[in-house]
């Protein structure tokens, strides 16, 4: 049975500790999809600090909880299916238990998919640290009808096994007390280790026999030889550099005779998950098909599925104009234009520049942040229920055979597609790719897609430019800004990533109910990490580009950066631009809004309608084409460099894509230009 | 049919044919034979329970794009690319 509990303190933090007490280190590991973040959630509540695994752009969640009289750290390991080095996350999970040794680590499994999702307890268990193993959703096994008997599978395993339902927080109970107790060394731990397929025992004692004594401290020399033997590539290197010459030679003849040794060590592991389950578990012979096998019918349909992700999108959309846009409005009219106010009327006495920089540099930099948050916390609850309910998997499968001719990932087109609210999100939400050549290609082609702000641009101007023909001119520049993007992702593929592909094998999670507390913690915590690390970037950017406009003498005509636009002039000329144009394009950069207020102080009139024809009696269709097109193109605004740094973790990738987006953007406005005199217009 | 495997070629063709995962219907089963593919792909597949021996089924397959398929008890959507590479014998499930 399992028990109903309570929650465990969530009060205690280390530094209310003694210091003599020593804090019990929890490591919490499991496949993805088996509701690792909702225990881990239930065990620390808001007791949790969320950053990035050193060096690495996976995320690392760690929290403390108080049981009995100890306090306990609690480790949330990446979600992987097994832990050979193919990924960031399968490496940091397998360091983390090697190296840091924790007292416990609980496995989480999904007792619904009890087979599978052992896999990784039988790659835990080897590793030198206990294991528990907690059989999560016992809730949605049983109405598959599935049966386990967790006495039974612990009886087989020799190590405890509790059973739960972390949703509605039952077992939780149990699991703190088997976690007290294994951490005392209480429980007669002795676990059934699994083992290679019988055919390659020879082999596997012939790779024993090489590395013997040779093996670093503290990798367990068994598990190495299976490492070895499964080709993990930072095994191999790592012994190829401790054995000496003629151990690496044997070694190596060995491995190039037995190249499919990999596939026998995963036979070994399923064949132990079948002794262990065989008297624990039963499953229905003819299974009537599943809630989740009627929905995939509609969702996975290769036509049904494109008009329901359209209906979801389209609803989203609705969500986001509808109640984000009008919140950005009452954020930048009431908080920044009181905040600026109040600050202009308070230092009245001040010198102006001092004035100006707190008004329009300080708090129009946070006003610019403050304007994404709207939209940035929609698109997060957004895609954290669907991710959470099983849907995101649904709309990477059936939009994979589209997005891999561009070399990216099915799941790269949720995150792109809302970029058309807002550019930000697009480049977080790229955290959902696991492959890692899709998620930097889909980060890198992120700012192609037209975003709210740059559409706002496109409507204020094209009217007056193109009279009745503005909606066509808008739409057409959507088209040009989304053809860009496909050939600039075929481009980058093919010559950066050789036209690699990424593999597409992904599972497709049983649909479940949301869980409103795992997704509400996950949008507070991804907005305040926004703020904290992007806010700085927009914050200084802001007072830079506020700098170059009001000094020295306090007015834009005269200031640095209408020196540096007439500096630029001969570029501009290109596409017929003057000076100005030039400069609001560079003010863009701290949101891509600002260049029609730029323009509005530079042409003296505001930002009413007047600007806009009396830019239309300036500048010749061809150069508001080209204007047009070279801002739709453009490097993005600093909160999307800001993200694009944070997420690719490297200088090198995100000055890479402003350089390619600098050269697609102008080279397509001077062209737009050419063909657009060409034709007369 | 890839080349450079025997039971691939046409005159070993019997009733339980060995064929790619890829040409097999929605509904229809098959053994797992043996899967092709790099190691990092091999790695992939055999962690989300693709191994010789395994009974998978095909859950919906419309001829192109990816397909899904239900492997120990998991749903499993799988690039045709990778499907191509997972050689299985018909069975009746």
């Amino acid at each position: 049975m399992i028990r109903e509990g309570a929650t465990p303190a969530h009060d205690a933090t280390v530094s209310e500790m003694e210091p003599e007490e020593k804090t019990v280190v929890v490591a919490l590991a499991g496949q993805p999809n088996v509701g690792k973040s909702t225990l881990f959630n239930l065990l620390t509540g808001l007791n949790q600090h969320v950053g990035n695994w050193p060096g690495k752009t996976v995320e690392r969640k760690e929290g403390t909880f108080a049981y009995g009289d100890a306090v306990y750290r609690l480790v949330d390991l990446p979600g992987t299916y097994s832990l050979t080095a193919n990924s960031e996350e399968e490496v940091i999970t397998r360091e983390f238990i090697i190296r840091e040794r924790p007292d416990v680590v609980v496995a989480l499994v999904d007792a619904a998919i009890l087979e599978r999702s052992l896999y990784l307890v039988a790659e835990l268990i080897p590793l030198p640290a206990p294991v528990i193993v907690a059989l999560n959703m016992m809730d949605v096994a049983e109405k598959e009808g599935v049966r386990i008997e967790p006495q039974v599978l612990e009886a087989a395993l020799g190590v405890p096994v509790v059973p739960m339902i972390a949703t509605r927080n039952r077992g939780v109970q149990d699991l703190l007390e088997a976690i007290d107790l294994v951490a005392r060394g209480g429980y007669p731990y002795d676990p059934s280790v699994p083992w290679i397929r019988q055919d390659h025992w020879d082999v596997l004692q012939a790779v024993q026999r090489v590395i013997d004594g040779c093996v670093p401290d503290p990798y367990p020399e068994d598990w190495t030889a299976l490492k070895l033997l499964e080709g993990d590539q930072r095994i191999t290197a790592m012994m190829e550099a401790c054995l000496p010459a003629d151990r690496r030679q044997q070694l190596h003849e060995i491995l190039l005779g037995h190249d499919d040794a990999l596939v026998a060590v995963a036979s070994g592991r399923y064949d132990w998950i079948g002794r262990m389950t065989r008297a624990a578990l039963t499953r229905p012979k003819t299974g009537a098909i599943s809630l989740t096998g009627k929905l995939d019918r509609w969702a996975t349909h290769p036509f049904w599925g494109l008009v329901i992700m359209a209906g979801i999108l389209g609803l989203v959309f609705w969500l986001t104009y509808a109640v984000g846009a009008p919140l950005q409005e009452l954020l930048d009219t009431y908080v920044v234009g009181t905040l600026a106010e109040f600050a202009r009327t308070g230092l009245s006495g001040a010198p102006f520049w001092m004035i100006d920089l707190l008004a329009d540099g300080v708090i129009g930099g946070v006003g610019a942040m403050l304007t994404f948050l709207p939209i940035l916390i929609i698109f997060f609850a957004v895609m954290g229920i669907l991710e959470d309910v099983g849907y995101l998997a649904r709309s990477a499968y059936v939009m994979d055979r589209f997005m891999h001719l561009m070399g990216l990932h099915g799941k790269s087109f949720l995150p792109l597609f809302l970029g058309f609210g807002c550019n930000v999100p697009a480049v977080l939400g790229a955290r959902v790719i696991e492959s890692k050549r899709a998620r930097l290609l889909t980060i890198l082609l992120a700012p192609l897609i037209p975003c709210s702000a740059r559409m706002m641009v496109i409507a204020f101007l094209a009217p007056a430019f193109f009279g009745s023909a503005a909606t066509l001119v808008s739409w057409g520049m959507i088209v040009l800004a989304l053809a860009v993007l496909v050939v600039s992702g075929i481009l980058i593929n093919s010559v950066l990533f050789k036209g690699e592909r990424a593999a597409f094998i992904m599972e497709l999670p049983i649909y479940h109910l949301p869980n409103w507390r795992t997704i509400g913690l996950r949008v507070w915590q991804r907005s305040v990490s926004f703020v904290r690390k992007a806010g700085t970037l927009i914050l200084g950017v802001s007072v830079i580009v506020w700098a170059l406009s009001a000094l020295p003498g306090g007015e834009i005509e005269t200031s640095y950066l209408a020196r540096i636009g007439h500096l630029l002039e001969p570029v501009g000329r290109l596409m017929g631009f003057d000076w100005r144009l030039t400069v609001a394009l560079l003010a863009s950069f701290v949101a891509k809004e600002n260049s029609i207020a730029t323009l509005g102080v530079l042409f003296g009139t505001g930002e009413g309608g007047g600007l806009a024809n009396q830019l239309a009696a300036t500048f010749s269709v061809a150069s508001a084409l080209a204007f047009l097109t070279v801002q739709m193109l453009f490097v993005p605004c600093a909160a999307t460099v800001a993200v694009i740094r944070q997420e690719t973790d490297s200088w090198k990738w995100t000055l890479f894509d402003l350089g390619f987006l600098l050269v697609v953007s102008l080279t397509a406005g001077v062209a737009v230009y050419r063909i657009a005199r060409l034709v007369g217009v | 049919m890839k080349s450079g495997r025997p039971w691939a070629s046409p005159s070993l063709e019997s009733p339980d044919e060995i064929v790619s995962l890829s040409t097999l219907h929605s509904g229809e089963h098959g053994e797992v034979v043996e899967l092709g593919g790099g190691r990092c792909m091999l790695s992939r597949m055999t962690a989300l329970g693709f191994t010789p021996g395994v009974d998978v089924a095909v859950v919906q397959n419309y001829g192109r794009g990816p397909l899904i398929a239900r492997v120990r008890n998991a749903r499993i959507a799988l690039g045709r690319g990778e499907a191509d590479r997972v050689y299985v014998r018909r069975t009746t499930g």
